[in-house]
């Protein structure tokens, strides 16, 4: 197996109302990523893409042909992903494989969502397809409430009161804000205090309007190359040197496991077995806060904490720049925002950022590091882990 | 190889107030809702067998957003209970004003009825869902 490169990568403003079409804000990454990589679109062998939604929101399949097309990749085999929100996530480590195995030398990965287009109601019920349809939709389950469902049974299995972790998640959501002020493309821009996370809307409890991601529209792309390649394009190389994929069923077929996700278990120990590293060997974490509980479950099952702590590890500030693992220093879902078919392309191009020492004057850069582990959730069932390396 | 028990079949059960699940003849794991080999050891050795519909609840949620189209179910109690005979089911709760569900709610009996849902433009067709009830009263007497 060959060693994988990313080379450059493009990202959209995250927003809500997006002017352009998911086509056009695709477009626009992928040509800046594959400029970034000071390549042309003509040496792009093959396209895979994370759109979700394109049909319910703007009439839109088979995104992937359409935008190669428009940028010049004329005739290059595209391919989308549907992963619900880890679809950027499963586009990228298919195209891992594909450069690691030889078969290709450069391939493009994107990712694009235009969900704000279909109002709430619809994007509500279009998120809920990724639950089961036939046995858990009809009770009303939509995401929000499989993870109101969560924190209440975290809250009572670590005995931790509810009061208390609502604080531990408020102070998730409240971090995020800080850091997406400070990240030119995220959605909002906007401080948050405790105190507002917690006067918030109730969406299903114990989950507030402010314990939650926003839907958003958005696009992110990277380029993939084999070692042999970027070594001539790039004195900055950053690797791809773990990865893991797994899915798992409806919600009630996890059953003994919850709140703990099993599957993200198993995706995690798959990236860090195949880097040759540790939990205790990562500098920076981007990780799949779609909720703030969703956050703290998460940063747990990557072993970045015990199980039942990592909330208060956040209000200790232990995943703060500076602290013991910095988590999300984009803004995370919660505030970069989660057009969900870009999402695990954008935590790609963030890292790689990191991890080539670019987010300095942005004010969010974690000094000096090596390894960087992303983590993405798809519905009830798609979990990725893959990890960046710098040498 | 075809499905013992069919989303159609556990339906029209269910509709009737019984539940159908699968219990596996080789590791005596309950599955329900119904999958095509045992939810604990994959096998397929299994048999069809009525549940009793009474569990624990193990944790809830109130929620107030719902998808298009459902918005006059508001607010809703959704919950997940385990079944006295190991599985765990969501379905929602009656009996209680949702806007008062609290931690409390965790550990309570419940027994099994339903409610079917119509369906949407999406959903193909109608799908009945659990409603539980306290139970705690009738067992006690």
């Amino acid at each position: 197996m060959r060693r994988v490169v990313v080379l450059g990568g493009g990202h959209s403003k995250f927003c809500f109302n997006s002017p352009k079409t998911s086509v056009e804000m695709l477009s626009e990454v992928a040509m800046d990523a594959i400029r970034e990589s000071s390549l042309e679109a003509r040496d792009i062998q093959a396209i895979n893409v994370g759109n979700v939604l394109g049909d319910f929101a703007e009439g839109q399949g088979m995104v992937q042909s359409f935008f190669a097309n428009d940028i010049g990749c004329f005739n290059v085999p595209a391919t989308r992903f549907e992963g619900a929100c880890a679809s950027g996530s499963i586009a990228l480590r298919d195209a891992f494989i594909w450069v690691a195995s030889g078969y290709y030398d450069i391939v493009l990965v994107g990712g694009v969502e235009r969900a704000t287009a279909m109002g709430t109601a619809l994007a509500t019920r279009t998120f809920a397809m990724f639950g089961d349809s036939r046995y858990e939709f009809p009770t009303g389950f939509t995401f929000p409430a499989a993870f109101g469902l969560l924190a209440h049974l975290y809250a009572h299995r670590y005995r931790i009161p509810l009061e208390r972790l609502k604080e531990q998640m408020a102070a998730v959501s409240v971090q995020s804000h800080e850091y997406a002020m400070k990240n030119p493309h995220a959605q909002i821009h906007k401080q948050l205090s405790k105190e507002e996370v917690l006067k918030s809307f109730m969406v299903t409890t114990p989950i507030q309007l402010h314990d939650a991601c926003p839907f958003s529209d958005g696009a992110a792309a990277v380029v993939l190359a084999s070692e042999e390649v970027a070594k001539k394009l790039t004195n900055q190389p950053v690797y791809i040197s773990g990865i893991g994929q797994t899915s798992s069923g409806k919600l009630s077929s996890q059953y003994q496991y919850l709140p703990r996700l099993r599957a993200r278990e198993l995706a995690a120990e798959q990236a860090y077995r195949m880097a040759g590293l540790t939990p205790q060997d990562i500098d920076v974490c981007e990780l799949h806060d779609c909720f703030s509980i969703a956050a703290i479950i998460a940063a747990e099952g990557l072993g970045l904490f015990e199980f039942g702590t990592a909330g208060e590890a956040w209000e200790r500030g232990e995943t703060r720049l500076g602290g013991k693992i910095p988590i999300n220093m984009s803004g995370g879902l919660k505030a970069k925002g989660h057009p969900i078919g870009a999402t695990g392309v954008s935590q790609a191009y963030e890292l790689t950022r990191q991890l080539r020492g670019q987010l300095v004057e942005q004010g969010r850069q974690v000094d000096e590091a090596k390894h960087a582990l992303m983590d993405t959730l798809g519905g009830d069932g798609v979990l990725v882990s893959i990890i960046f390396s710098a040498a | 190889m075809e499905y013992k028990v069919i989303f159609k079949d556990y339906n029209k059960a269910l509709k009737r107030n019984k539940l159908l699940g699968l219990k596996c003849n080789d590791c005596g794991t309950v599955t329900c809702p119904p999958m095509m080999v045992c939810q604990e050891c994959a096998g397929t050795n299994q048999e069809v067998v009525e549940l009793s519909g009474k569990g624990q609840v193990l944790t809830f949620t109130t929620s107030y957003l719902n998808s298009e189209g459902r918005e006059n179910e508001l607010p809703i109690t959704i919950v997940m209970v385990q079944l006295d005979e190991g599985p765990w089911i969501m379905g929602n709760l009656d009996d209680v004003d949702p806007k008062r569900v609290n931690m409390k709610l965790i550990g309570k009996r419940v027994g099994l009825g339903h409610r079917v849902f119509p369906g949407d433009r999406y959903s193909a067709g109608e799908a009945a869902r659990p409603v539980f009830s306290y139970i705690e009263q009738i067992e006690n007497v």
